[in-house]
């Protein structure tokens, strides 16, 4: 791998966290914090592997399965406070909205 | 020798069992007041026979550490001598009369046992303002006769006005006060005693060879400032006639006999920081020739019968001031004792009569009760005689002589305060005799408030003090009778030992007789004239006045305007700053308060419990760490 190539590819990786971290700080809803927060995970991997393809280590793609295996462990859990929380709103979901959690939910 | 501290103990047990006692109803709560300044009258008169007994030798009586301060520690101390007798006696005789008195004019009254509680303490604060053998101890009850005047100005608290005066009397003596504690101070930073005789001695060794030093004049004027106040002069004099709210024995005893008088036993208490400063001491006769004349004016004017009274108590401290700023001690407090006499005897009488005629205390609307109250008119005659130094009673007549007498001696510009207090002698007359004709003589008027009163049944505790009081003013001139008619200076000679004294120069007897009878003529001038005055203020009374001399007397009424002028300057001011809500004192501690909350509301955002600003927050600043490890 060349260093052009490199450059090319971290500036992906940049990118797609300054995506998820948009997302982050845009979006009201729950599902798409969490998304949002998938991506930026995503960004940070594909940045390990990179420098693991740029160096020839094996580190870079040992890292990325740990990463995804907390992607998974946060999806799972984090999905699962998303489904509790939701079932407790009547209507519309508006359980989801993390400022209204933060008023109490009224 | 030890036996002092009853004196003020008697009355001080009487209050607390009266505040305490809720099972004290009826006459009872009366009785035991009265009993309590009876005891303490009785002891006064055995600590003063033991004192003259004793060779008049001055003494101090140290009852228990007040304030244990080291050096600068102060005792609760009674120091007796010939002034501190005088006082002890006026105060507690003419208050055990007066308690007396009060027993039936203020039954039926709500707050009955109130009331004697409240008299009680203030004898109890008085007589330790006047056995005080410090200026501490003598502030101390100071403050605490002016708390029971408020107390007892407001007595009928549920009428707002009566309130407005007692808060109205609170404040203006506090201006005083506030003087006489800054005097204090002053002495004790530059003297380091505040024992009165102590501090008198080192004043004179002090302050003496610099001629009159500065220091000396001002603690002079700051202990006069408190005089002024208290005594009711120019120009703190307003809050007197307003004090007239109180019940008449109130009247009676604190604004005529006692309290009032206070500033004038100060001064002559304190005379030695005032013969240091000889220019404060002619501010001294000349504040007093000028209430003398303003009081009498008013006093002239007022439709209101204790409003009169009030008038003349201010105009009769005006003569103990200028006896005071002519240096003579000894007739001073002669007159203030004098006065008390009489004119407790004249606020009593004035008392039972309004009283009889249902509140009522308008003179225009009374008229000719001479003969339907007969007891009542022959001691206010008495009382009246008594004001305006005629005989045969002596009590006003040697009193006044002395000081007049006195002040033709001293010569020089104060003859000028000579004529002074001749034109007061005629005012004098001119007020007295105005409300004598008024009240007791002429037809009933105002479809009978007179008509159908009559003096109803006043029982032996009315009747007793009115007739002793009488008796006291026929007499208690004899101790002290002008040397032209064979009179001998016993009441100077006493209270030689605690006041300096100067003897007044060689007889001559041309010269005695002029001073002596032309006061009494000024005085019986006043009669016939007063006459006129009171027939033709009668023919006028409901008319609108026209012409100069019933827009003066109206102009008189009102005090000369001291009121309105004081509410422009000072009253109002407050007032619109306090409706503002603006406090000058609060302003530091509001501003710091403001100061932390904001400081405290720029941490409280970084907490506000909102994910995205934490959010926001963490990038921001990681892209500061980035951009700080890049560049």
């Amino acid at each position: 791998m060349n260093p052009a190539d490199l450059e090319l590819a971290l500036g992906l990786a940049a990118l797609l966290f300054v995506i998820g971290l948009a997302g982050m700080l845009a979006r009201r809803s729950l599902v798409f914090m969490l998304l949002c927060a998938e991506i930026m995970l995503n960004a940070g991997g594909f940045a390990f592997i990179v420098a693991g393809a740029r160096w020839g280590a094996p580190d870079g793609q040992v890292i990325f399965i740990f990463l995804l295996v907390t992607a998974a462990a946060e999806v799972a859990v984090g999905l699962a406070l998303i489904l509790a929380l939701s079932g407790q709103g009547r209507g519309r979901p508006k359980g989801l909205d993390a400022d209204e959690m933060r008023r109490g939910g009224d | 020798m030890e036996l002092i501290w009853l004196v003020p103990a008697f009355p001080l047990a009487g209050a607390i069992a009266l505040g305490l006692g809720r099972p004290l109803t009826g006459k009872s709560a009366g009785i035991l007041g009265s009993a309590a300044a009876g005891l303490a009258a009785a002891a006064a008169c055995l600590v003063a026979c033991l004192f003259v007994a004793g060779g008049q030798v001055p003494y101090t009586v140290s009852l228990w550490t007040w304030l244990d301060l080291g050096a600068a520690s102060q005792a609760i101390a009674f120091s007796v001598d010939a002034l501190a007798i005088v006082m002890i006696l006026v105060v507690t005789i003419v208050g055990f009369l007066i308690h007396l008195f009060s027993i039936e004019h203020m039954a039926g009254e709500e707050g009955y046992r109130r009331f004697f509680a409240y008299m009680n303490l203030f004898v109890a604060f008085m007589l330790v303002l006047v056995l005080a053998g410090n200026f501490l101890l003598l502030y101390l009850g100071w403050e605490g006769v002016g708390l029971c005047s408020f107390l007892l100005i407001g007595f009928w608290f549920r009428d707002r006005a009566n309130g407005a005066a007692a808060r109205k009397a609170f404040l203006v003596t506090r201006v005083g006060d506030v003087a006489l504690l800054l005097g204090m101070l002053l002495i004790a930073a530059s003297l380091g005693s505040l024992d009165i005789g102590e501090a008198s001695r080192k004043a004179q060794s002090a302050w003496a060879p610099a001629g009159s030093s500065s220091l000396a004049m001002l603690a002079a004027a700051l202990i006069l400032g408190g005089a002024l106040g208290k005594s009711a002069q120019l120009p703190l004099h307003t809050w007197l006639p307003d004090a007239m709210a109180g019940p008449s024995p109130v009247s009676a005893l604190i604004h005529a006999a006692t309290m009032v008088t206070a500033g004038v036993y100060l001064v002559a208490r304190a005379n030695a920081f005032f013969a240091l400063a000889p220019q404060v001491l002619e501010v001294v006769a000349v504040l007093g020739a000028a209430t003398l004349l303003y009081a009498g004016l008013c006093a002239l004017a007022q439709r209101d019968f204790k409003k009169i009274l009030a008038y003349s108590t201010m105009s009769q401290i005006g003569y103990m001031f200028l006896a005071l700023g002519a240096s003579a001690w000894t007739g001073a407090v002669f007159h203030l004792a004098t006065h008390a006499l009489f004119k407790s005897l004249l606020f009593l009488a004035a008392g039972a009569v309004i009283n009889a005629l249902g509140h009522e205390r308008d003179v225009y609307a009374m008229g000719a009760l001479a003969k339907k109250m007969p007891l009542l008119f022959w001691t206010f005659l008495a009382g009246a005689f008594g004001l305006t130094a005629l005989p045969p009673v002596t009590a006003g007549l040697a009193s006044k002589d002395a000081i007049l007498a006195r002040l033709w001696y001293v010569g020089g510009d104060a003859r000028l305060l000579w004529w002074a207090a001749m034109a007061g002698v005629l005012l004098t007359s001119l007020y007295t005799f105005r409300m004598i004709f008024l009240v007791f003589a002429g037809p009933s008027r105002r479809g009978g408030v007179g008509a159908s009163s009559h003096e109803g049944e006043l029982g032996p505790s009315t009747t007793i003090p009115l007739i002793a009081l009488a008796l006291l003013c026929l007499v208690g001139g004899l101790l002290d009778f002008p040397r032209l008619m064979g009179g001998r200076p016993y009441f100077g000679a006493f209270l030689a030992g605690a006041l300096p004294t100067a003897p007044l120069p060689e007889a001559d007897t041309a010269l005695d007789l002029f001073l002596s009878l032309a006061p009494l003529i000024l005085s019986l001038l006043g009669i016939p004239l007063a006459w006129l005055i009171a027939r033709r203020g009668l023919e006028r009374r409901d008319i609108a006045p026209k012409g100069a001399l019933p827009a003066m007397a109206a102009i008189a009424r009102e005090g000369f305007g001291f009121d309105r002028v004081y509410a422009f300057l000072f009253v109002r001011p407050v007032l619109r700053l306090a409706g503002k809500g603006v406090d000058f004192v609060n302003l530091a501690s509001e501003g710091l308060r403001g100061a932390t909350m904001r400081l405290s509301g720029l941490l409280r955002s970084s907490q506000d419990g909102r994910p995205r600003r934490y959010l926001g927050a963490l990038a921001l600043g990681a892209l500061l760490l980035l951009a700080a490890v890049l560049i």
